[in-house]
């Protein structure tokens, strides 16, 4: 028996070398993603996964584990295996995307040719 | 709470590129190189992910098992508010061990197997876990410490290339900053208070000095096993530097509460001409014993894993109640 410094360990009277059945795939059940909303306004945000039997156990440890601390406004957790995602191997179809500077409010010169046009225009 | 990989020096490096596609290889490590993370569904060599496991995993026992020398003294905490105090570090430890199963588990070995492993002690865990907290200032001691230490090896870590255990880390160490103040204020209460308060902080810090030592492991034997995990950014720093910055940083601070540490060769060498000059000189740990205990037979071993079993083998029917047979494991996201 274990003789412990702790007496509730002591009063448990486990045996020192007993051994367990090992632990089958899925004892510890399937993984759901987990989004934190730190406060109202702003994105959920991603933080990891919990494992749950069910998405009201998911929500409780996902509560323990994400909005133990800190400001929390709202937590959302979603099935690992109904997420759908992008490849990382296909990073590159958004390489040319910042490029696109027709896409941005800074690729549009126009005081430039208001100040032209006025220039031409009292010569 | 956790000190560094144990990697076993007698591990024969030879093979650990063999087999591998040589452009996949390198643009795995160009992508390191240009300081980019590494995503659990990219090409990894199978060596980085081998580390990987080992390392998070090991790192993830060891906040399970650290949290048991400490939980005892919930009980025992002078005062309301130490207890709840010690009871919120402690979940928090837990919590990072869930968080770092999930960032193993992204590299595909699912937390039963982790669990299996931990508790026939096929998985190692940090050493000092092992040693028993006599009294309260024992459990001061780790609070303040070995977190200290934990939070050296974890800012480091947090800087390697693998996004899931990075993003942990960083988690982990902003939560952690609180453990380290808790424990810093316990030991000053304790030396700056009665003489027998300030006895029990002494001996407390005489029992951990040699594990606090050992906590960054054996010098790295500089092999080319080493470097290309430094290269691959899985270790980040060698375990000389993680022991030579907690000196650094929290010998003074010890001092400077008029305690002393049992070691009469610790000294900082000032000589600028010297090639150690800035660095700590101190009595070699036992490494003997290290060894020795984290291979099984150490003062605590035994109990350690006997309550991790017990725990296990008790929550199993709820766990089995709840288990949903139509269900299929998928590895988690991120």
């Amino acid at each position: 028996m274990i003789k412990s410094l702790d007496p509730r360990i002591t009063r448990e009277n486990i045996e020192e070398n007993y051994t367990i059945a090992p632990l089958v795939p899925m004892d510890n059940w399937e993984t759901y993603e987990a989004f934190h909303q730190k406060k109202r306004g702003d994105q959920h945000m991603h933080v990891g996964i919990v494992h749950a039997p069910n998405p009201e156990m998911a929500l409780l440890f996902a509560k323990d584990q994400y909005g133990r601390r800190g400001v929390t406004a709202n937590i959302w957790v979603v099935k690992t295996s109904q997420v759908f995602c992008t490849e990382y191997e296909d990073q590159d179809m958004f390489e040319t995307t910042p490029e696109k500077v027709y896409r941005e409010a800074g690729g549009y010169k126009v005081m430039d040719k208001i100040n032209k046009y006025k220039k031409e225009k009292n010569a | 709470m956790y000190g560094n990989a144990y990697i076993d020096p007698n591990e024969k490096p030879k093979s650990i590129l063999d087999g591998e596609d040589p452009i996949k290889l390198a643009e795995f490590e160009a992508r390191i190189a240009r300081g980019e993370k590494i995503e659990p569904k990219d090409w990894m060599p199978r060596e980085y992910r081998k580390q990987l496991i080992r390392m998070i995993e090991q790192h993830a026992h060891s906040e399970i098992i650290g949290a048991l020398p400490e939980g005892t003294w919930i009980t025992r905490a002078p005062g309301f508010k130490r207890k709840m105090a010690l009871m919120a570090k402690v979940q928090d430890e837990v919590g990072h061990a869930q968080l770092l199963y999930s960032a193993a588990e992204t590299l595909g070995k699912s937390r039963e197997e982790m669990t299996n492993d931990l508790i026939t002690g096929k998985s190692k865990y940090s050493n000092v876990f092992n040693y028993p907290a006599y009294t309260w200032a024992d459990a001061c001691i780790i609070a303040w410490l070995i977190d200290a230490g934990a939070i050296i090896n974890q800012v480091a870590n947090a800087k390697g290339s693998y996004g899931p255990y990075c993003r942990a880390l960083d988690r982990i160490c902003t939560e952690e900053s609180f453990h380290l103040k808790y424990g810093h204020d316990n030991v000053v209460t304790l030396a700056t208070g009665t003489p027998i308060q300030r006895k029990m902080v002494q001996e407390a810090l005489n029992r951990w000095w040699p594990p606090i030592m050992h906590f960054f492991g054996p010098s790295d034997k500089i092999s080319n096993h080493t470097e290309i995990l430094m290269r691959w950014k899985v270790k980040m720093a060698t375990n000389d530097d993680m022991r030579q910055q907690f000196l650094n940083m929290y010998v003074p601070k010890i001092w400077d509460l008029g305690l002393t540490v049992p070691d009469a060769n610790l000294k900082k060498n000032e000589d600028p001409d010297n090639k150690s000059g800035g660095k700590w000189d101190y009595t070699e740990p036992d490494w003997d014993e290290f060894k020795r205990v984290i291979n099984g037979d150490g003062p605590c071993n035994a109990e350690r894993l006997a309550v991790r079993r017990m725990a296990e083998e008790r929550g199993r029917w709820v766990r089995e109640a709840l288990m949903n047979k139509n269900e299929k494991y998928v590895l988690p996201l991120a």
